[in-house]
């Protein structure tokens, strides 16, 4: 498992291959890397179960449980996999080019996120899951 | 015409567009003089609570958007409030339902409210819209293009909705009502609009990611970089303008767009202009008029040369 520093390296330089469908693997993998690290910065031990068909959000869903979840990583989480699904379909589609582009987008956004939570302990947690930074100092 | 009628609403500007969005204030309102919607600003309005009050108690924020939403409803006798700012939008909804859900809002906001002396809202005596609610269901697509003096002749524009117009999900009941309705996972209302004031919009992958706002003081590097990624996927889309719809997203793209430059030597070149601008420019409104030169986000240059003023 890369770090989220290594993550946000390999986008910053990532260049599509030859086989689309192949990238967009290796993106989805970069995603789900990103939220390996943030369970495990909150002590748990990332999930292998699928939710709504995809490991990703199987991995963000044990991280925000117990959460009341704005969600903003969520749905960036499905725009990735949706993008995914697009690529994925029809690796050789006139628009998959395109699709790669914003899906390596979505994945950098991800990783921005999730290692900006984990740089200040609690950033972001009141925005995807509405908990008060303040509560950290009670 | 479509079939909901906002001609005449309560306005609720919000804190955010006296300051910083004062852009957004201005086209907003000039926009309505040009479509013939009235907007009656809310009386001796308060802040909605924002994300300050939110987080210190949830409590305090469901009261004071409900004493907007009461002043609109009781002592104005309107039926729907338009809130611009997505921040304000959000609480009057996040109010709304937790008045309708919750026993402990209900009584937080009966003891305050009688304590300042006005009487409680309850849960369904108003309707809270965005302006693109406002000029969407109004007006629709067919109107505009049909006010349409001065297109926007194919400018291709990313349509930037931030994220807390669509989430979460269980405050807009409206939403994903299907056809005609607005979706929380591809909203398009700004899309639907500004391609009926003659843009191109182009396919943005980043329309409801998290822009770093609540955490810009917090953490502006991770707020620039944030900022910085939308802005980049908005010009590998071959956007030349991103529209915004809230204050505060658009002042976060605006500043970290040059905080990024500075600090990590990104350079991006798109412009960031209010939805309302863009439609007060088609509408053949002046620039001035609707308030581009005081964006900071200098994009009359690019404006000048497709031909508006």
């Amino acid at each position: 498992m890369k770090t989220i520093s290594q993550i946000d390296e390999a986008l910053a330089t990532w260049k599509a291959p030859a086989d689309l469908g192949q990238g967009a693997e290796e993106l989805l993998s970069f995603a789900e890397q990103v939220l390996e690290n943030w369970l495990i910065a909150k002590g748990k031990k990332p999930t292998l179960i699928k939710s709504e068909g995809f490991r990703l959000l199987g991995l963000h869903r044990q991280g925000a449980k117990g959460d009341p979840s704005f969600n903003a990583c969520r749905e960036t989480c499905r725009e990735a996999i949706y993008n995914y699904n697009l690529i994925c379909e029809n690796p050789r589609a006139e628009n998959a080019a395109t699709n790669i582009v914003k899906l390596r987008r979505i994945v950098q956004h991800i990783a921005l996120f999730i290692g900006g939570k984990m740089q200040v302990t609690g950033l972001g947690e009141f925005c995807c899951a509405s908990k008060p930074i303040r509560l950290l100092e009670v | 015409m479509t079939n909901k009628n906002y001609e005449t609403v309560a306005y609720y500007p919000g804190c955010a567009l006296e300051g910083s969005g004062q852009p957004y204030n201005r086209s907003t309102k000039e926009v309505g003089k040009a479509l013939g919607l009235k907007l009656e600003e809310v009386k001796n309005w308060n802040c909605c609570g924002a994300m300050e009050v939110k987080n210190i108690d949830p409590e305090i924020q469901t009261y004071l958007s409900s004493r907007v939403m009461s002043i609109a409803a009781h002592e104005m006798g309107h039926k729907a409030v338009m809130a611009p700012c997505n921040g304000c939008y959000h609480n009057l909804k996040k109010a709304e339902y937790d008045l309708s859900h919750k026993e402990n809002s209900r009584a937080v906001t009966k003891r305050l409210s009688e304590k300042a002396g006005h009487q409680t809202y309850e849960a369904g005596q108003i309707e809270t819209i965005h302006a693109l609610d406002w000029i969407k269901d109004t007006i629709g697509e067919d109107g505009l293009k049909a006010r349409v003096k001065n297109n926007l002749k194919g400018l291709k524009v990313a349509n930037y909705y931030g994220c807390m117009y669509t989430r979460p999900r269980n405050i807009f009941p409206e939403k994903d009502q299907g056809p005609g309705s607005e979706s929380t996972s591809n909203p398009h209302f700004m899309d639907d609009l500004l391609a009926a004031s003659g843009a191109h919009n182009v396919d943005f992958a980043l329309k409801t990611a998290c822009c770093g706002g609540a955490h810009t003081l917090s953490d502006s590097d991770t707020s620039t970089l944030l900022v910085s990624n939308i802005l980049q996927a908005a010009e590998e889309a071959g956007a030349e303008v991103i529209a915004t719809e809230c204050p505060t997203c658009h002042s976060g793209l605006e500043m970290h767009q040059i905080r990024a430059e500075k600090k990590f030597g990104t350079k991006s070149n798109v412009k960031i202009v209010y939805f309302t601008q863009l439609i007060g420019l088609a509408l053949g409104l002046s620039g001035r008029k609707v308030g581009i030169h005081e964006n900071i986000s200098n994009s009359t240059t690019l404006l000048r040369s497709k031909g508006f003023k």
